[in-house]
């Protein structure tokens, strides 16, 4: 799916990386618990779908090589995580639904689980 | 290569500090990026314990053509029990470790299945000392 396709879907706003949007993206991941996120193996066109909002998720994203992070249920991004995920050319969303409306619509839609 | 960075206890504004500019060094050397990745997450995984449970510390790198080594020196309180700290799912993580998504047991069996080569010494009152090595 294309990131933009992600975002009309869910009715997402882009906080970063508007300018990736024609990019695609073929894995799901799901989780607020970033050691999770740590043990995933593979890299690469994956969504991070999250509702832990600080910056360890951020960082998180970034040792896993996860270069689009959705934040769920309208949670804020502060000019700190904005900062550090632009200087690593990522893309954050924010949208207004559950993690589990947000992971299920995807799922629907195509996106693949990691799992 | 020589890098020292400095972890400060409960810094988890810096947490992943470290890690991200090591990530950006070893880019630089064109290192092969499932590589980076391994050394990236055991190296934030190690960041984020000692500033969660120990007095601050200090990481050090050494990078050459083969290999990358880290060492992670903290000032206690040390680790009473390396097989218990080991398991998964064992954690004596604080209520704001948990909140920065973290404290779930899982830090040092995820370092251990990223790296090459694991040692822990520590020492009670005095410290613990993490060295790891991924070979490229």
């Amino acid at each position: 799916m294309k990131i933009k396709d992600i975002a009309e879907l869910l009715d997402a706003t882009f906080v970063t990386g508007e300018s990736h949007a024609e990019e695609e993206i073929d894995f799901g991941f799901a989780s607020d618990l970033m050691s999770d996120v740590l043990t995933l193996k593979q890299s690469d066109r994956i969504l991070l779908l999250t509702g832990l909002c600080n910056i360890q998720t951020i960082r998180t994203a970034e040792m896993a090589n996860i270069e689009v992070v959705l934040f769920v249920r309208n949670k804020s991004v502060t000019n700190e995580m904005i900062e550090i995920a632009e200087e690593e050319n990522m893309v954050l969303l924010q949208c207004k639904y559950s993690l589990f409306r947000a992971v299920g619509m995807l799922y629907s839609k195509g996106l693949s689980p990691i799992f | 290569m020589h890098f020292e960075y400095t972890i400060m206890e409960n810094d988890f504004a810096n947490a992943g500090t470290a890690s991200s500019a090591i990530k950006k060094t070893l880019k630089h050397l064109n290192i092969d990026a499932n590589k980076i990745k391994r050394v990236v997450v055991a190296v934030y995984e190690a960041e984020v314990n000692a500033i969660a449970h120990a007095y601050g510390g200090t990481i050090y790198v050494d990078i050459d053509g083969e290999k990358i080594i880290v060492k992670i020196a903290d000032k206690g309180p040390g680790i009473p029990d390396i097989a218990l700290a080991m398991q998964e799912g064992y954690s004596t993580a604080s209520p704001k470790v948990r909140e920065m998504g973290f404290g779930a047991g899982m830090g040092l069996p995820n370092i251990k299945n990223n790296v090459d080569d694991l040692d822990i010494k520590t020492q009670i009152g005095v410290g613990t000392e993490i060295t790891m090595i991924v070979k490229f």
